[in-house]
């Protein structure tokens, strides 16, 4: 077999191969694993498949809005932490230490069970929804922060000496080349975030894990819940994936 | 043109980048040389004539006019000039053409089409003419600070600041960017040189700064100084250079 140099890629046809192999390969120990110790349920959990449906757009549409705010939060942090006015700059990185030192459970529960709830403030999907974006966007700030700073100070300079004020050296200059650098990171953490929204089921919000858990204990079911739960996530994380990998090559140019 | 400086600080991190610099040069000169050893203030002094930087203390003069203490105002007088630096100061995420039109649209107001075809005009007096949708990084080092030139050039800027901008380029390229600097001056571009190219600077300047740590040792006329340097640093300075040439 031909070895490669860490820099080649696998031609389709033999990365497509051997994911295959490995998938039967995964099978096979499985099926040894549970030959006649489990007994399958599949029917029990197909009649629920439309509530399987809506959680899993449950799911989806708590991502994507809090894939949408967590970028507009993450942005703001990011600025405010650049911040000439020592009271917002030292807001700005305090609330990025502390959301990145703290688990989101741990976020979750305080933050719905400590704060909304008690005060009445929104419901669970709202709240589960936003404190999800506000965890990620710590992260994302400090993302954004990275590669704008990995921007040279001659670029800066040159964008001041071409006329550019503030405002337009960040419009034409810094953001449109930190953009670039910041799409496997920012790609990675809205993968994360998909993820992480599993955790809302902490707040008995019915989404997809949650509804899964409700079916298997109505039903005696688990894996018959637990493999479609995996590929639900697995269904909206590989495109995320593929679709960023493909913008970082759009946006590839040589500095 | 005419430049003045009385007391001249610039403070930059720790270091007095410029430590009381003054001098005055004749009137009429089209090309001013700044010389002197590396981190002498050459840099620091070109960047304060130019209102990149703002000097903390002392005072400017442009052809008798003070330059401004404050940022916003200094932006104004910066948008009057151009600049070209050692190098790697294109826009790397634009092509050739919209490093030089965008700057002409967003801060000089001009229509996309007329900045597009200034640009286009620009690229092609530079010999850019068949690179002008190429990136940065697809340019040789020298069409790269040509391009960085036509960027300069193309708002008509009354002063063209240029910073070692021959420092990162092998021979050849230095003769390129040296023979476009050279025929601006002929055409009546007023230029302000920081470079260590002693004998190019010798056969366009016409007035000659020298700096040392941060202070102006002499200010006159470039045939005489190249003729007769009379400090010392001048004088070891020119001999260091031309020991090797």
């Amino acid at each position: 077999m031909a070895r490669l140099k860490p820099t080649d890629t696998p031609t389709g046809r033999q990365t497509a191969l051997w994911t295959l192999l490995w998938l039967a390969l995964a099978a096979l120990v499985l099926w040894i694993v549970f030959p006649s110790t489990y007994r399958w349920h599949w029917d029990a959990f197909w009649q629920y498949k439309n509530l399987f449906f809506r959680g899993f757009l449950t799911m989806l549409g708590i991502s994507l809005v809090a894939m949408v705010l967590s970028v507009l939060v993450g942005f703001s942090l990011m600025l405010g932490g650049r911040a000439p006015w020592i009271p917002l700059r030292v807001a700005a990185t305090g609330y990025v230490t502390l959301m990145r030192g703290t688990p989101l459970l741990v976020v979750l529960l305080l933050g719905y069970y400590g704060v909304v709830s008690p005060l009445n403030l929104c419901s669970a999907l709202v709240a589960g929804t936003a404190l999800l974006a506000l965890f990620e966007a710590a992260y994302l700030a400090e993302i954004f922060r990275g590669a704008l700073e990995s921007i040279s100070a001659s670029q800066r300079e040159a964008a001041r000496a071409v006329g550019f004020n503030l405002i337009q050296t960040y419009r034409f200059v810094l953001i449109p080349q930190a953009v670039r650098r910041t799409l496997p990171g920012v790609a990675g953490e809205l993968v994360s975030l998909v993820k992480s929204s599993s955790l809302l089921s902490v707040l008995g919000i019915e989404e997809v894990t949650q509804v899964t858990r409700l079916l298997n204990s109505r039903n005696y079911t688990a894996l018959e819940g637990f493999i479609p739960l995996a590929l639900a996530y697995l269904a909206v994380t590989l495109p995320l994936t593929w679709w960023a990998n493909r913008l970082e090559r759009r946006f590839a140019y040589e500095t | 043109m005419r430049l003045e400086a009385r007391e001249v600080v610039k403070v930059l991190g720790k270091t007095r980048a410029l430590d009381g610099a003054s001098f005055s040069t004749g009137d009429q000169q089209k090309v001013v040389t700044l010389l002197g050893p590396s981190g002498g203030g050459k840099s620091t002094l070109l960047r304060v004539l130019g209102c990149l930087l703002v000097a903390d203390e002392g005072d400017v003069m442009v052809d008798g006019a003070h330059l401004p203490h404050e940022e916003k105002e200094a932006l104004q007088v910066r948008r009057g000039n151009g600049f070209v630096f050692q190098g790697y100061n294109l826009f790397p995420h634009l092509s050739a053409l919209e490093n030089v039109a965008l700057p002409l649209r967003e801060v000089h107001g001009w229509t996309q089409e007329k900045a597009r075809m200034r640009a286009l005009e620009m690229l092609e007096r530079l010999g850019l003419a068949d690179h002008h949708t190429k990136r940065p990084a697809q340019l040789s080092g020298g069409q790269q600070q040509r391009a960085a030139i036509a960027r300069a050039l193309a708002p008509k800027p009354s002063l063209l600041l240029l910073d070692e901008p021959t420092s990162a380029l092998d021979p050849v390229m230095t003769g390129e960017v040296l023979d476009v600097v050279s025929e601006l001056a002929d055409v009546g571009q007023q230029i302000v040189l920081a470079t260590h190219e002693v004998s190019f600077a010798r056969k366009v300047s016409d007035w000659v700064i020298f700096l040392a740590q941060g202070k102006v040792i002499e200010s006159r006329p470039a045939t005489d100084f190249f003729a007769n340097p009379e400090s010392q640093p001048a004088r070891d300075y020119l001999a260091g250079l031309g020991r090797y040439r």
